[in-house]
């Protein structure tokens, strides 16, 4: 069964489309990262599942039912806020145990209920704390924990990790992932992060615009994208133009290929001239310039080096050219 | 392009004027300048706020002599245990109701104001409500008293625009009630709660609004979408947060409220409040040490009030 269901589903501020004409298809238990650069549309989206906006035009289904009409607190959702919104007023048990409050649960129950949960994402003994004593990365598993303890059938993510730092960030990536596989809830993630979408989500939404570009699993999406927009956006690989992809296979059709798939060689079907080197530790990237085409490629360390400036030729695999849609 | 000759100066004779010699010193010398910033308001609020305040303190421990009608520089607490006779303890507790009635009324009035403010009002709107809360302070407190009076009054507009709706008999059933009614609403201890609701109204106005504007709307939807309805947000996360606001406000309600004395004098029964009953004893009476005992009373009451919020937690959200 599908846990959330959008059937074109629009939500316009006035002559802004946030969303515009949007259709999805979330499968229970599912972990769904919704990704975009800011001012896509997938916050907005997010809002909407979580009813804190309503469409203007479509349908939006939780679980089989048309939740279009119905406010926030009538829906089995919850959500991590991007800036964790938790209560300053209440200590992290009874920020924990809001929900089961607000339900009408006694106190002795709900906060064994919150303990729970706090041990879930490893804060049990934090209770007594006021949130403005945690650091970032414990906020956000209050967050979490007070989403969860309602156990709600879909969890809905708002950037939650973009408030920590590098180190952080990773570890509560494969937190979330191993929390989402033990408790078999739904995730909706919204990210700006294109390697966290790719890294943690079974099924990733490229949006761009209000619309969702393309939909698939992280391979799809990272190997097989279908537009320039998601080669460039999501894998930052190299979008080769139509007009150079005809002249190199005579099909008018744009094209991409991975950096590092892209060989330096002797001899090649492209040729290009070096403008940049940078040093990034397990490579070095080296900026092109064929004709107006940047291009990136990943050297591996022991590869020998050009120097800038100097005129290389390039070549590849024929399976590394991944042909998208014309037009484009 | 000419070139500018400049001759390098030694950095010892650069400017060497009064102004400059007194900023080196007070550079390498930050105390003095901490001192010399603080003493003027320091004189102030320590000689002559607080003295006086001493003053008037003191003055409630004497006695006067009530045949001779002078004062007994006698340390005593004859005079205190005076502010607990019926005819001066009514005069507390109708002070004192009034301060809670106007408080509450200003609250529940001020926060949908106050609400509208902080998460709706933009550019001109917002520019509007600060010019609505703001402008009736800008005129004379006493010219707006008596405007009340007139509007109030047996013969005023309020009468009259009643009249024309044939609501008259409301506006009379409600002036027959005791206490609170009377011949008009000018002369009504209602009159004065209307008109102390008015002049205060801005002072409770921006503390809630600046509270509430602290406040993250992704606070409100975190409650929501926990299963709150509105209603338990607003009483569950919106009105803890903007309480210390609240607070604030209801310190200014509160006390200007129990000091003052020219809108009962002016609008009400001729039943005293804390303030008249000073004026009167410091005035016509004579009596400096039972008007300072009054005064202190205030004082009193907003201390008890303070520690109550804070052990309600008011300002824990701070």
């Amino acid at each position: 069964m599908s846990a959330v269901t959008f059937d074109h589903v629009s939500r316009h501020f006035g002559a802004v489309k946030a969303v515009d004409g949007v259709s999805l298809d979330i499968a229970e238990g599912e972990f769904f990262a919704m990704l975009g650069p800011s001012g896509s549309g997938k916050t907005t989206c997010l809002r909407l599942i979580a009813g804190f906006e309503r469409p203007t035009a479509g349908n939006i289904r939780i679980f089989g039912d048309p939740v279009q009409n119905l406010p926030p607190y009538k829906r089995n959702v919850n959500t991590v806020f991007q800036d964790y919104a938790l209560f300053p007023h209440l200590n992290v048990i009874d920020n924990v145990a809001y929900g089961l409050m607000i339900a009408g649960q006694g106190r002795r129950q709900r906060h064994a209920a919150a303990e729970e949960a706090l041990e879930l994402v490893r804060l049990s003994g934090y209770g007594a704390r006021k949130p403005s004593e945690l650091s970032g990365g414990q906020r956000q598993r209050v967050a979490l924990a007070r989403a969860l303890v309602n156990k709600p059938r879909v969890l809905l993510l708002d950037e939650p990790l973009g408030a920590l730092d590098l180190r952080l960030r990773e570890q509560m990536q494969e937190e979330l992932k191993s929390l989402q596989r033990q408790l078999r809830i739904t995730f909706v993630f919204v990210t700006h992060d294109q390697g966290e979408a790719l890294s943690m989500a079974d099924r990733v939404a490229v949006f761009d615009h209000g619309q969702i570009i393309q939909t698939g699993t992280p391979e799809d999406i990272y190997f097989r994208p279908e537009v320039p927009f998601v080669a460039d956006f999501v894998g930052s690989s190299n979008v080769l133009p139509e007009a150079l992809v005809a002249r190199l296979t005579g099909e008018s059709r744009p094209a991409s290929i991975r950096p590092e798939r892209l060989k330096l060689a002797a001899e090649g079907p492209l040729r290009a001239r070096v403008t940049g080197l940078s040093f990034l530790g397990l490579a070095t990237r080296v900026s092109l310039e064929a004709g107006d085409t940047r291009l990136t490629c990943l050297l591996p360390q022991d590869a020998a080096r050009p120097a800038e400036g100097e005129d290389v030729a390039l070549d590849w695999e024929p399976g590394d050219l991944h042909m998208m849609k014309a037009g484009a | 392009m000419s070139m500018v000759r400049t001759e390098a100066i030694p950095p010892q004779e650069r400017g060497a004027g009064i102004g400059t010699r007194i900023s080196d010193v007070l550079w390498r010398h930050p105390a003095v300048l901490i001192v010399l910033l603080l003493l003027p308001p320091a004189l102030w609020l320590g000689i002559i706020y607080l003295g006086s305040l001493f003053a008037l303190l003191v003055q409630s421990f004497f006695s006067i002599d009530h045949f001779t009608g002078l004062i007994r520089y006698e340390f005593t607490l004859d005079t205190y245990a005076e502010l607990f006779r019926p005819s001066n303890f009514d005069i507390i507790l109708r002070t004192v109701t009034m301060a809670i009635c106007v408080s509450l009324a200003s609250a529940a009035i001020s926060f949908p104001i106050a609400y509208f403010a902080a998460r709706y009002a933009r550019g001109a709107w917002r520019a509007l409500f600060y010019l609505g809360i703001m402008m009736p302070l800008w005129s004379s407190y006493l010219v707006k008293i008596y405007a009340w009076k007139l509007i109030l009054a047996k013969e005023g507009i309020l009468t009259w625009a009643l009249q024309g709706l044939h609501l008259e008999w409301l506006l009379d059933a409600f002036l027959a009630l005791p206490v609170i009614g009377g011949n008009s609403l000018s002369v009504s201890t209602t009159g004065t709660f209307i008109v102390f609701v008015y002049v205060w109204l801005p002072f409770m106005v921006l503390p809630i609004q600046a509270a509430l504007e602290r406040v993250p709307t992704s606070m409100l939807e975190a409650s929501g979408d926990l299963g709150a309805r509105p209603g338990q947000t607003f009483r569950h996360v919106l009105l803890p947060l903007a309480l210390p606001g609240v607070i604030a406000g209801s310190i200014f309600t509160f006390s200007l409220t129990l000091g003052d004395y020219i809108i009962p004098q002016i609008i009400g029964t001729s039943r005293l409040f804390i303030g008249q009953a000073v004026y009167q004893h410091q005035g016509i009476a004579g009596n400096i040490p039972l008007a300072a005992a009054f005064a202190v009373v205030p004082i009193l009451i907003m201390g008890v009030y303070l520690w109550i919020a804070k052990r309600m937690g008011a300002f824990d959200a701070l």
